[in-house]
């Protein structure tokens, strides 16, 4: 990106001045190099998303920000429903919900070393990962509305997760304002077999080791030391969420043409919020963001078991669950007044800082932890959120690498079984059904998730705690 | 890309496919029809593609070969293909879906269509 384009703020912060259509200013957050790297994309997308209508203060553009369809991914844009604003799917994406969660294991790294084989091979059989897996929990239209109502909260009264879970996961594990009359019979068909899966492309259930302490702090309150070893699961609300986000990316494109809503790009569909659809959008959003909390509680409940299988007495412990493609409401205090806005966050994460009142007494002193995905060799990162990152981006903050080569790309330049052994010997075990998804999973074809950790960090969106480096990664 | 607006439907069901697997080791040994309308022929588009990665992911299938008719802005199209064999396939990603990213179908010069858009995965 041409950084002559920009003003700048601060070295981690650059300003697009609101000019023809926008209605209000964008915000890149990111160092020099990062915004040098960023795909030019980016800006005219950061650009469209601030010329919609009832947008507030700013777009922002985390550091981690590239082309998305309509929105860049790691956007973050706040509408006021009293102002005109809308809701898009675009907004959201196709994954809705998809996050990261992490748990403790109370054990270290070198305490799982005599059976890591077998740690990798018994998730791998037990967690269904890669195209076409399907779960051993088929749902019926009953339980199926159960589950969209109750998502985490559902998953645990089943008896597939702990109540002690749900004070660590966004919205206690249940969001509200879920509609599942609003999911489509063809949403519910493509999920009856696919609770508690992985899914494939980026999404995967890793053990980590904790390899550096950057906040001894918060890193005691969240229990990490380093050396433990750790479980994180990256994925969403598989094919249900999908199928959310392709119907409604179509019938808002054609609504907003007859509301009269001028889009730049048909893939910044949107609708008022207020209207008939873009109610029914978020009725069946926040179904999906349930599906997807219900399917990594499914999959958390899973690895318990396998770990307690393997080493008898492990104890998994939820350290947080976050979300990265959602709309929520929330509260925010802008230019100093409070006001209930809907935040729009697509690969970014939520990042409320210490004393929010959505957070668990347990994490007022820290703030919410912010759980940062790498990719099989590179590492992921624990943060948590500031008090100042309200004023900088509605409490957002970046939600992993991004791609720095397409998977076309990434064929060219790998081979699955060469990347699985190049990692062996770096100690990395990757389990996978499929080669050629490691090869285009590459971890060469990722950006640095470090520089993009540094930027979030330095910018005051985030903190960094922690960096974890993977032992097992079982690939979606 | 192709001679008719069909043609290029169809380029583009194989391209969507590619994404998947090779579409050469994918038998014929199953049709699945769908149908599907719409205002225009930018949407009619991910509406059919978005239509097939609906059959492959509720009936576990891949496709390896396709004809579309059209006629007006409705679509009657079949596809042939088989059960996903994760050791043949080596499927290497679900499709998520179509999106309206780069999303083109129309005839570029007399005799050549393109139908094109971006699908994520």
């Amino acid at each position: 990106m041409d950084m002559n384009r920009l003003e700048r703020i601060s070295a981690f912060a650059w300003r697009i001045p609101a000019s023809g259509a926008m209605r209000v200013p964008a915000v890149i957050f990111a160092d020099a190099q990062l915004i040098e790297d960023m795909d030019d994309k980016v800006f005219e997308q950061i650009v469209n998303v601030a010329t919609l209508p009832g947008i507030v203060e700013a777009a922002y553009a985390m550091p981690d920000a590239h082309w998305g369809y309509g929105f860049p991914i790691g956007g973050v844009a706040a509408f006021d429903p009293d102002e005109g604003g809308v809701v898009s799917a675009g907004g959201v994406g196709f994954d809705i919900s998809c996050g990261v969660r992490t748990m403790l294991t109370g054990l270290s790294a070198r305490d799982i070393e005599p059976m890591k084989a077998a740690l990798a091979d018994d998730l791998f059989a037990y967690v269904p990962a890669g195209v076409g897996s399907t779960g051993r929990i088929v749902l019926s239209e009953p339980e199926m509305d159960a589950m969209l109502n109750g998502g985490a909260a559902w998953a645990v009264a089943k008896g597939y997760g702990n109540a002690a879970d749900l004070d660590s996961i966004e919205e206690g594990g249940r969001m509200a304002g879920a509609e599942p009359e609003q999911v489509s019979p063809r949403a519910r068909k493509r999920q009856r077999k696919e609770m508690g899966t992985l899914g494939s492309g980026n999404h995967y259930l890793e053990v980590q080791e904790v390899i550096e302490i950057f906040d001894s702090e918060a890193a005691r309150a969240f229990g990490l030391k380093i050396g433990d070893a750790v479980v994180s699961i990256h994925c969403g609300s598989r094919g249900l969420g999908h199928q959310i986000g392709t119907e409604f990316l179509r019938d808002m494109a054609v609504a907003a043409a007859e509301s009269g809503i001028v889009l730049p790009d048909r893939e910044l569909a949107c609708a008022p919020i207020a209207s008939p659809i873009g109610q029914r959008y978020l009725g069946a959003m926040r179904a999906a963001i349930n599906c997807a909390l219900a399917n990594r509680e499914i999959i958390g409940h899973i690895t318990r078991q396998v770990f307690a299988g393997l080493i008898p007495g492990a104890r998994l412990d939820l350290l947080f669950d976050v979300s990265h493609n959602t709309c929520k409401v929330e509260e925010h205090v802008i230019a100093g007044e409070r006001r209930t806005v809907f935040i729009h966050r697509k690969g970014a994460t939520r990042a409320f800082g210490p004393g929010h009142t959505d957070l668990p007494s347990s994490l007022h002193a820290t703030g919410q932890p912010v759980l940062i995905g790498g990719s099989m060799g590179t590492a992921s990162y624990v943060l948590t959120g500031t008090a100042q990152s309200e004023s900088l981006a509605f409490s957002s903050a970046c939600h992993g690498a991004g791609r720095r080569m397409s998977r076309h790309a990434a064929l060219k330049h790998w081979k699955g079984h060469q990347v699985v052994d190049d990692l062996a010997k770096r100690g990395i075990l990757i389990r996978s059904r499929s080669s050629r998804g490691v090869a285009e999973e590459a971890p060469g074809a990722y950006k640095d998730v470090g520089a993009v950790v540094d930027a979030s960090h330095n910018a005051g969106l985030a903190r960094k705690v922690a960096r974890l480096e993977p032992l097992i990664c079982i690939k979606g | 890309m192709g001679p008719s607006l069909e043609a290029a439907f169809e380029q583009a069901a194989l391209a969507l496919t590619a994404v998947l697997t090779d579409p050469s080791v994918v038998e014929s040994q199953t049709a699945v029809d769908v149908e599907c309308e719409a205002l225009d022929p930018e949407i009619l588009l991910t509406d059919w593609l978005n239509a097939l990665v609906y059959e492959m992911a509720t009936r576990n299938m891949v496709f390896g070969h396709f004809r579309v008719r059209i006629d007006g802005l409705r679509l009657r199209g079949r596809a042939w293909g088989e059960t996903v064999d994760v050791g043949r396939h080596e499927p290497a990603v679900e499709i998520k879906g179509a999106t309206m990213t780069a999303l083109k179908a129309i005839e570029d010069r007399p005799g050549h269509w393109i139908a094109q858009c971006v699908v994520d995965v």
